[in-house]
């Protein structure tokens, strides 16, 4: 069997806002393998964010093919994406992206409530999810994997910046996707959380779990097994890195 | 869960701007109260009408002279003289093995006099009636007592006042007895009706009217023969119709009419009169529900309206529900339901204000010597229910169709 995850092949996207057309990512190609914690790093306007939006189909390439679990995503439709994005991705956002006035508990449960099995409604798994035991073990499980089982009655604007980020990796756990994909996700927080927030990322990928992090920064991307260089839309460097940073408590993050 | 997710979510929302809730709310509310005081108004009026002109007797068959033009007027009403009607029609009628339906039937003749007492002179009109009409019209005596069958034939110079010519030609004075002088001639009061007010609909006002036994108007006042209508009284409301046919076979065979095309007369009843009235009413009360249902509609739009706004202060919340893998569906639901959410509150706040308002309406109207029904139709509520919901479904599409539109990448635009 195959470990590769994620095969993209001459992946591109342009933007066309009036005449000019902007070559966001060009011509791309790379593979992920399962259980790797890969950094895409450059500088802001280089593409990583568009890069970042198509591998987590948010987005649509504009040419280019990219293979998910050996399958061509090219023809799916826009709720089969949908469904992908809800089982197989974790996303965890520079800002967060936690509903306000909303508890905790209610945060991580969002991804579940649209984890449907496809029509039907009947099915012995909908209904006994009704009684919400199964459902509330899942929730406190993703919590204590990142040490936030003690606020999940708290509202989320209650929390600090660490404490919403370690939520949303909670939120981004639920459905036990295969990759999480963090966007800068240290990149609103102070150097003592955004190492908290690193160290559940390598918890996680020590598990097993495929991460790709988003990030500027290179301190940051030290943390991953391998660098993906972009600049302009292009990958200019690929390589392992030789010496990666473990994050520990009592550790500043530049 | 599919559904009491949504639910849940749209409370919320309901509740963290609870001030434009409302006034979207507001919108349904006047809407759906208005159809229901609307409907409430139109029935206890109609009920209303209809019981005032039951008052006069649902049971009660009139005929009049000359053909009856389709289901147009008689004759007689258009000021024609026709002259087909007599007494002994009016006898015959009355006989038990011709007419068997029958209890009472009373003859009449009306005019205008000038009636005098002392130095007050009224213009008034006057009926040359049989005995029988204090039992057909259910009149009621106050003082004294109407006049007997054999006054009705011998000439006698009697008159029986309605109310209101006795109050205003004695004031406090007992008429009883007294004399009043009618075309030249004096006649002697010897009773005085109950005030029965107004019953418009056509029905001669008994207040302002003399009563004179039917001969001596006919012979002594207006110099006639004939009779101008008879109104009969059948024993139960169900015989209306056997009687009427009896009525129409002896008069043909008195009339000489093979014929029914050439009837030289006309029978009506009360409860084709109160058919008409109840076509009228209703036409009425539909026009003004279908203008209650404008209110609705205008209602409705607010809420599409307000539900537009929301959509668009959400747009990064439906971004990140959608990256979190919300199908088109989840996000349509959510926001048809949220709309339902909050018709269906005005809605139940509308039922409760309409019965409140109908309520007070019955109390005011009651205060005001209105024999007011507190009515209030089931159908009113159901139809104003269903509408609700029909407006929130209808006006929740399109937000709800933007809102599912919205792309997953919203989620991701930082402000």
């Amino acid at each position: 069997m195959s470990n590769i995850l994620i095969q993209v092949k001459n992946l591109s996207k342009i933007y066309n806002e009036g005449k000019s057309a902007t070559r966001a990512v060009n011509d791309v190609s790379f593979e992920i393998n399962k259980g790797e914690f890969v950094a895409i790093m450059g500088p802001s306007g280089s593409g990583k964010s568009t890069l970042m939006q198509i591998l987590g189909f948010l987005d649509k390439p504009t040419s280019g093919r990219y293979f998910f679990e050996g399958k061509d995503t090219k023809d799916f439709s826009e709720d089969e994406l949908a469904q992908i994005r809800n089982k197989k991705i974790g996303f965890v956002f520079q800002t967060f992206n936690l509903l306000p006035r909303t508890t905790v508990y209610e945060n991580v449960e969002l991804p579940l409530l649209y984890n449907k099995e496809k029509n039907n409604f009947f099915s012995w798994k909908n209904i006994f999810s009704l009684f919400g035991n199964q459902k509330k073990e899942k929730i406190m499980m993703a919590l204590s994997a990142v040490g936030m089982k003690h606020r999940v009655n708290y509202f989320s604007n209650q929390l600090s910046g660490g404490e919403k980020q370690r939520v949303a990796i909670a939120r981004a756990l639920i459905n036990n996707p295969e990759i999480i994909l963090a966007d800068e996700p240290t990149g609103n927080l102070d150097s003592k959380s955004g190492i908290q927030v690193m160290k559940i990322l390598q918890k996680l990928n020590s598990q097993g779990r495929t991460i790709i992090l988003v990030t500027h920064e290179t301190y940051t991307a030290e943390h991953a097994q391998r660098i993906l260089r972009i600049m302009d839309g292009k990958i200019i460097a690929d390589e392992k890195v030789v010496k990666i940073r473990k994050a520990q408590d009592g550790e500043i993050l530049k | 869960m599919r559904f009491w997710n949504p639910i849940k979510i749209s409370y919320k929302n309901l509740m963290t701007t609870k001030n434009r809730s409302f006034l979207t709310i507001l919108g349904i509310i006047i809407g759906v109260s208005s159809v229901i005081i609307i409907f409430s108004i139109g029935l206890s009026a109609q009920k209303l009408v209809l019981d005032q002109v039951e008052g006069i007797g649902s049971n009660l068959i009139a005929i009049t002279p000359g053909a009856s033009e389709e289901s147009g007027p008689p004759a007689s009403v258009m000021g024609i003289s026709v002259t087909t009607l007599t007494y002994d029609d009016l006898r015959a009628i009355k006989q038990k093995r011709n007419v068997p339906e029958i209890e009472y039937a009373a003859g009449y003749v009306l005019g205008t006099a000038s009636v005098l007492w002392k130095n007050n002179n009224l213009n008034t009109s006057f009926s040359g009636v049989t005995a029988d009409y204090i039992q057909v019209e259910n009149a009621e005596i106050e003082n004294g007592r109407f006049f007997t069958k054999e006054e009705e034939r011998n000439l006698s110079r009697v008159v029986v006042l309605g109310n209101k010519i006795a109050r205003d030609l004695f004031n406090n004075t007992n008429p009883l007895n007294k004399k009043v002088e009618i075309k030249g001639q004096k006649y002697t009061i010897i009773g005085v009706f109950k005030e029965r007010g107004s019953l418009g609909f056509g029905v001669s006002n008994q207040d302002n009217s003399v009563f004179i036994p039917l001969f001596t108007a006919q012979k002594l006042i207006m110099g006639i023969n004939h009779l101008g209508f008879i109104r009969a009284k059948v024993v139960s409301t169900n015989l209306i119709e056997s009687g009427k046919n009896n009525i129409f076979k002896i008069l043909r065979e008195r009339h000489n009419i093979d014929n029914p095309a050439n009837d030289d007369f006309s029978v009506r009843d009360l409860a084709s009169a109160i058919t008409v009235l109840e076509n009228i009413t209703d036409a009425l009360r539909y026009f003004m529900l279908s203008v209650g249902s404008i209110s609705l509609l205008v209602g409705g739009v607010g809420v599409m309206n307000i539900m537009l706004i929301a959509v668009n202060q959400r747009i990064w919340e439906i971004g990140l529900r959608k990256a979190l893998g919300a199908k088109i569906a989840d996000i349509f639901s959510q926001f048809i339901l949220e709309t339902l959410t909050v018709v269906w509150l005005g809605g139940i706040l509308g039922i409760i204000l309409g019965i409140l308002v109908s309520f007070l309406i019955s109390v005011i109207a009651g205060i005001l010597g209105y024999e007011w029904k507190f009515l209030i139709s089931f159908w009113s509520i159901i139809v104003a229910v269903a509408i609700s919901v029909i407006i929130g479904i209808l006006f929740g599409l399109y937000p709800a169709y933007k809102a599912s539109r919205i792309s997953p990448m919203e989620a991701l635009r930082y402000e």
